[in-house]
Parts: C-alpha cells; sequence; structure tokens
C-alpha cells in the first residue's frame, strides 16, 4: 500500500547545549559517520515510500548540507522524491511554523497533490530501523483513523520526556498523555504515525481554523475518543536523541556488535551523505580498544570506549577514553580526553586535558580551540 | 548535443594477466587497491578532479565488475546529462563484430561515439596505473605548444629504459623519435601510455592506419605515423607518484607504500579526493583485545586480532587471536580464530577458517607459474575458502573452495596450488 512520507526535522533541542547551537537535533551526527535523520529517511526510503517531506525550521543549514543531493536515500526522483520545507514569507502570513501541525499544514498542497492512500510521519531525531509497509498493513487490518507505533520505555528512562499511552485489550488507545507529570503506563509513544492522507488534510484544516497547530497535543490526545487510534507495537533498537545523556549513550550503542549489525551489515542498510575519505590509517604507536573509527581518520595515540567519526587526527601519546569525537577534530601530543563529546571540527593543542564525568560528560563546543 | 573541448577514452580492457587469480573474474582495472579503491578510480577520478566531465571507459576482458562498478558514474560526479560516463564495449558493426585488437584499433571502433561529441581534444588514458596527475595543465601545456599530440612521460633509471616505450626529444622537450622497448636506449623518457591528440588530427591518422593494420596501436604505429608526417609532438614531464601495480609484487609494494607513516602517495588530500563506489560507509571497529599497527582499515571492518603493517579492504571480519602481517586483504573476507596470515594477498568474498596458517616455509617459487608467484607471496583468489587447521607455505596459490582432503596431512607446501574452475585456466 503506498503512502507518503513526512520527517519533523524541525526541532532543536535545548537540552542538547552547545551541541544543537549551530545545528537541528536531526542533524546531530551518529555512530560514526550518520546524521540522526538518516534513520527516519532511510527507513522511508527503504519501505518503498519515494516521497518524502522533510520539515525544518531551526538552524536548518547543516541539514540542508546534507540534504543537498536526494540520491543517496534513492530518492532523486522525477516521481515524488525529497521535499525540504522550510517556513516562508508570503503576503498573508509571516509566521514561523507554529507547531508540527502547522508546520505541514502550510505545506498542505505536498498533501493534496498527492495520491498515495497514507502518509507515515517520523521525527528526525529518532535512531532506529523500521520497515513502515508492516506498519501500514497493520493500519489497514485494524482500520484504524490513525496508528501510533509505541514501545515499551527503557528501564530507568524518565517517562516524563515522552508521550504515555494506554491501550485496551485489541491495542485500541484509550489514553495518551504528552509529557506526564504521573505517567500511568511505561508505554511510550516513537513519535511514528500512520493516517490516511484525506484524513490528514481534514483534521489539519479543522484544527487551523481553531487556531490549534500541535499534531500530538490537537489531534492525537483531543481526538483521542472520537477517532480510532491504535498503537503498533516496536520492540527493535530505539532510541530518542533528546538530551546529552542520550546521545551520548546512543553513540556508545554502536559499540555493541547487534547495533553494528543492526544497521551497517544486515540489509537494508542505513544510508548517509557519502563523504569519499580514504581508509583509516592506524600507524605504529596506535591502540584502538573497543573502539569505532570513521574513514580518512589517522591514529597515533591510544583509544579505548571511544566514538571517533572521519577524518580525527590523534598524536602520539594522546589518550581517549569513553568519549565521542566528532568529524575533523585534531588530537594534539600528550592529550586526555575522557568522559567528553568533542564537536566536529576541535583542535586541543599538545598536552590539554579534557575530562568529564562517566554520568556527565563534558562537551567542547564546534570548532574550538584550546 | 553540448560540445566538449576534450573527452577522455579510457582504456579499460586489458587482463593483467601477470596478476594472476586476481584478474580471473575481472579485468586489471578492476582490481582492488589501497583497501577501498579499485585501480580505475585513479584515472577516472583525475578526469573529475581534471575538470573533464565525459569519460568513455572501454571494456573488452571480463566486463561485468567494471560495469557494476562504474554504473552511471554516480560516486565519481560523472552522472550528467550531457556527457558523463559511458561503457564502450566491443560490438557488431554491420555484417560482423570484431574484438578491440590493439589500443588505437579500439579508439577507432568507437569513432561514432567521438563524433558525435566531436571535441578539440581526446585524452587516453588506460585504467592500469595508480596515480594523481591534473589533465588540465597536461592540456594547457598541448594548447601553449600548439601540439597534435602530447605525450606523458616520466624519468625512469637508464639501466630500465629498455622496458618502455622511450621517447627521444630535442632540447625543448619536441619528440623526434619513437622505440618501443628499444636495445639500446637514447634517452630515459618513458611513455606513459597518457596522450593527448588534437582530435581532427587523430581522427585521420586512426582512419588511415585503420587501412594498414587492422591491430592499430599508439605505441607501434600511430605514433610512428604522426611522426613520419612531421606533425607536432611534445613530451610532458610528470614526476610525481605513478605505480604500475601489473604484477603481484609491484601490486603488493605500492599497496604497503600507503602504510608508511608519511606516504609517497597521499590520500588524504581533501581538494584532489579519489572517489568510488561504495555500498555504505560505516566507520572500523576495533575489539577490546584486537591490536591494529602500521595498518589502513577500510569503512566496515571488524577486527578482533591482530593486524600488522596490512591493508584492509571494506567490512573485512578478524576473528579473535588471528594475526594478519604484511597482508592485502580484501573486501568482505573472513579470517578465522587464531589463524596467522602473512605475506598474502586475499581477494574479495574469501574465507579462511580457524587455527590456519599462511606464509610459513621455505621461499620455492610456484610450481606451476613461477614467473608469476615468485617472491613469497601467497595468494587467494575471490570466492575461495580455506579449511579449518591447515597451513599453507609460500607461493601458493588457491581459487576456489577447498576442502581439507585436499591438503595433504593438511599442508600445501610452499609452490604448490589448489585451483577449481576458472582457475586451472590461469
Amino acid at each position: 500500500m503506498k503512502a507518503i512520507g513526512v520527517i519533523l526535522a524541525g526541532g532543536n533541542h535545548g537540552h542538547l547545549h552547545e551541541l544543537t547551537e549551530l545545528r537541528a537535533t536531526s542533524a546531530m551526527p551518529v555512530g560514526g559517520c550518520y546524521r540522526a535523520l538518516d534513520f527516519s529517511l532511510s527507513s522511508m526510503s527503504n519501505s518503498g515510500i519515494n516521497k518524502v517531506a522533510v520539515f525544518t525550521q531551526y538552524n536548518s543549514r547543516s541539514l540542508l548540507d546534507h540534504l543537498s543531493s536526494a540520491k543517496w536515500w534513492d530518492l532523486g526522483r522525477k516521481q515524488g522524491g525529497l521535499f525540504i520545507f522550510s517556513p516562508y514569507l508570503t503576503s498573508k502570513n509571516s509566521f514561523w511554523f507554529r507547531g508540527t501541525a502547522d508546520s505541514i499544514f502550510q505545506n498542505i498542497t505536498y498533501l493534496k497533490r498527492s495520491n498515495e492512500p497514507y502518509v507515515v510521519i517520523a521525527s528526525g531525531n529518532s535512531i532506529y530501523k523500521m520497515d513502515f509497509n508492516e506498519v501500514i498493513h497493520y493500519h489497514y487490518r485494524k482500520d484504524a483513523d490513525v496508528t501510533i507505533v509505541y514501545r515499551q520505555a527503557p528501564d530507568g528512562e524518565d517517562l516524563r520526556k515522552y508521550g504515555v499511552m494506554e491501550f485496551d485489550a485489541f491495542e485500541r488507545v484509550t489514553d495518551l498523555e504528552e509529557k506526564p507529570l504521573e505517567p500511568q503506563s511505561d508505554l511510550i509513544s516513537m513519535g511514528i504515525y500512520v493516517i490516511s492522507r484525506t484524513l490528514l488534510i481534514k483534521l489539519l484544516e479543522t484544527i487551523q481554523s481553531e487556531e490549534r497547530y500541535d499534531l500530538v497535543k490537537d489531534i492525537f490526545i483531543r481526538y483521542r475518543k472520537k477517532l480510532r487510534i491504535y498503537g503498533y507495537r516496536f520492540n527493535g533498537y530505539w532510541r530518542a536523541i533528546n538530551s546529552v545523556k542520550s546521545y551520548f549513550d546512543c553513540n556508545m550503542d554502536f559499540l555493541r556488535k547487534e547495533v553494528r549489525d543492526l544497521f551497517t551489515k544486515n540489509e537494508p542498510f542505513i544510508e548517509t551523505k557519502p563523504k569519499d575519505e580514504p581508509p583509516g590509517k592506524y600507524n605504529m604507536g596506535a591502540q584502538a580498544k573497543d573502539a569505532l573509527v570513521g574513514s580518512g581518520s589517522i591514529i597515533n595515540g591510544y583509544i579505548e570506549h571511544s566514538v571517533l567519526f572521519r577524518k580525527v587526527f590523534t598524536s602520539e601519546n594522546s589518550v581517549i577514553r569513553n568519549s565521542v569525537v566528532m568529524e575533523g577534530s585534531y588530537i594534539g601530543n600528550g592529550c586526555v580526553v575522557e568522559n567528553a563529546i568533542l564537536d566536529k571540527e576541535v583542535v586541543l593543542s599538545d598536552g590539554k586535558q579534557i575530562c568529564g564525568a562517566p554520568d556527565n560528560p563534558i562537551i567542547i563546543a564546534k570548532s574550538a580551540v584550546l | 548535443m553540448k560540445k566538449k573541448e576534450m573527452i577522455a577514452m579510457l582504456l579499460a580492457g586489458g587482463q593483467g594477466s601477470r596478476l594472476g587469480v586476481l584478474t580471473i573474474k575481472k579485468a586489471k582495472p578492476a582490481v582492488a587497491f589501497g583497501g577501498k579503491y579499485t585501480i580505475i578510480d585513479f584515472p577516472m577520478s583525475n578526469c573529475i578532479n581534471s575538470g573533464d566531465d565525459t569519460v568513455g571507459v572501454l571494456t573488452q576482458y571480463e566486463p561485468l565488475s567494471l560495469n557494476r562498478h562504474i554504473g552511471i558514474g554516480i560516486p565519481w560526479d560523472l552522472d550528467r546529462r550531457s556527457g558523463g560516463v559511458t561503457i564502450l564495449a566491443p560490438h557488431v558493426r554491420g555484417e560482423q563484430g570484431e574484438w578491440y585488437t590493439g589500443t588505437a584499433n579500439a579508439i577507432f571502433q568507437n569513432i561514432d561515439y567521438l563524433n558525435a561529441h566531436n571535441p578539440e581534444y581526446i585524452l587516453i588514458l588506460s585504467g592500469d596505473h595508480v596515480y594523481k596527475m591534473d589533465y588540465s595543465k597536461m592540456l594547457d601545456f598541448h594548447k601553449k605548444k600548439r601540439c597534435d599530440a602530447t605525450i606523458a612521460v616520466r624519468e625512469v633509471p637508464m639501466e630500465e629504459a629498455n622496458r618502455f616505450g622511450i621517447m627521444n626529444t630535442r632540447k625543448d622537450d619536441s619528440v623526434y623519435d619513437f622505440e618501443e622497448k628499444p636495445q639500446s636506449p637514447k634517452s630515459n623518457l618513458a611513455s606513459m601510455g597518457i596522450y593527448i591528440f588534437s582530435w581532427a588530427k587523430l581522427r585521420a591518422a586512426l582512419i588511415a592506419d585503420d587501412k594498414i593494420h587492422s591491430d592499430s596501436d599508439f605505441g607501434k604505429h600511430i605514433i610512428p605515423m604522426m611522426l613520419a608526417e612531421g606533425q607536432v609532438m611534445y613530451a610532458y614531464r610528470f614526476n610525481d607518484y605513478w605505480k604500475d601495480v601489473g604484477a603481484i609484487d609491484s601490486y603488493w609494494v605500492a599497496n604497503m607504500d600507503l602504510i608508511k607513516t608519511l606516504p609517497d602517495f597521499n590520500l588524504y588530500d581533501d581538494f584532489w579526493k579519489i572517489y568510488t563506489d561504495a555500498d555504505h560507509q560505516p566507520p572500523q571497529y576495533t575489539g577490546a583485545d584486537a591490536d591494529v599497527r602500521a595498518s589502513l582499515l577500510s569503512e566496515g571492518c571488524e577486527i578482533y586480532g591482530s593486524v600488522y603493517n596490512s591493508v584492509l579492504g571494506p567490512d573485512v571480519f578478524v576473528d579473535e587471536g588471528a594475526v594478519v602481517r604484511d597482508s592485502i586483504i580484501m573486501q568482505n573476507c573472513r579470517i578465522g580464530r587464531n589463524t596467522l596470515v602473512e605475506r598474502a594477498i586475499i581477494d574479495e568474498d574469501s574465507r579462511v577458517g580457524e587455527g590456519v596458517v599462511i606464509g610459513q616455509g621455505e621461499n620455492i617459487p610456484n610450481e606451476a607459474k613461477p614467473q608469476i608467484y615468485s617472491t613469497g607471496i601467497t595468494v587467494i583468489g575471490d570466492n575461495s575458502s580455506v579449511p579449518d587447521g591447515v597451513s599453507l607455505g609460500k607461493n601458493c596459490v588457491i581459487y576456489g573452495i577447498t576442502a581439507l582432503e585436499e591438503y595433504e596431512s593438511r599442508c600445501l607446501e610452499s609452490g604448490k596450488s589448489i585451483l577449481h574452475g576458472e582457475g586451472g585456466l590461469v
């Protein structure tokens, strides 16, 4: 069954501090070579969705750079392909996107000029791999108005950051609360929805006339009894990047074989914009233990339990431990980096020590020279 | 059709028989190099980096692997509405077809392709060498000297000059004579097989020579003919890194060159990138007990053992306790637990079992092909396998899935081979 895709990539998470000062959350580098958006985008493309719209708002430069060509996701098409919607001015309208529903409403022609029966809506800051065909089939079998993909929250996760759901025996949603103070279950929405295209158009037009703008609050929660909303349970790997800790942990997850296998060894793969860097070079002094190293990197020092992105240079006698080092960073002679997140193109001069706490990594902002 | 100033014609049909089992299923330009690259990536990337966006790739021997690699040219940004990359295979014309019988004959048979573009200049390249060269500078030289033909040359040691096509030049580098592998060379300027011709002149020469030689060749026929006609021909000197990787030993040495802390050939140049076709490019992983030094690891490698002084292609898996030393291991190979691999070349998609020892013993040249395998390097072909617990000596050759019974007392002595399928023909 055919569907079009909508990826909400406009968010900018204040909880990520310096890391999202210059980029949208969905442009966060993940797993040594990806950006967060790649996971939703590849899942859509791999599910046969050939028409995908990405909605951006804050700090979209790096996101637009990443999406400068759609062919890496097989979305460079004459029919359909990739659409990118940012806020724009018209004579009648000088608003930013006032909410997720508003961002889609302001570009409602995208929905109206399609003829696919379904719309798959996903967020751009979740790390997962999903076959949306299965969700659409489930939606069809249940004769649902809306299907929300949900999962059991990981142990110890702060449920107050999520949409918490309750179901009846048939997985029909009986209640849905956004960021509740007193969560009634540990089943959380993954921010992935299937809805029929015509129904979405109708709902968007209705709430717009009531000056309501939010997809979750003003449609899914407000209509939770009126519409047939079902939950589709997903048990695979999933992480939302919504805090420094979740970002750090998500990168560290790639040091686990089953996570690497899921995304990089088992087809369909997650695709990203290629950078054509040469192989990673490990010189005589290199020692990389439990380490992911991106292509184009040159390693001369010690690395343990860390994720290095592309084109990182580490000098002799340097030590990197339990850290994330993004693309193009330079680690000088004798540096020690521990429990840290180094953003892109950080330069550490010889002998610098950057040490955070194990549960609270220190962040070094993009292009910092220390 | 939009007119192009210069079109590159890349001769990629050669087998490269001195690479032994590495070229059973693919032409030499399709052989992997430097971990993630294939040899043809170098001239292809040079073309796009030089601003030449129209490239004809002439294939003949085992073209499938090359066709798949090049596709529509996306990795090199050669997917264009006008120009781009075109695979030119031998084809039937009129009543009968024929193979490409010589370098110039291959260009002659594609004269329609060139006429359609009708460029001012044509650049002839071969897909056999590893180098970075700005062809636009050579074209500037060609125009400045008002040449009909320009031939890229490099200085070789005088005592080796008898192995090359040698240009005899005047003081200003204008060519007055060309000798193919001369007994007593008068100069040490060796042709690199890279030519720029003014297309009108070359077209006339190709048509004329086709009536004389059915195996028309640039070195043997076209260049001597143009010289005899008094056409203006200059040698263009190129002294940067340039390696012929056409034999097992030179191939191995050129790969090992890349490992040096400061290699002669720099792949890490942001403004002259080498592009290749890669499915996806995840980072490489080294496990808690892994030890990797003086090596190149390509994307997606998973290393749990030790790798020293070696070049590994994408998605190579080295299991716990395994040691890989002084070796080249290509894409998607798997090295089993506690296996020792020394001085070996292992081609793509092959499996080496557990507890195997490769590359120990006396340096006895290969019995069947001593001229190809004699420098102590053991070679395992693509899609091949070595069973658990066997040992292989030096200069051994494996092609195909091998079973324990084929190893006499679990051993393949130096210089012996086990060749299945097409392996027996090489």
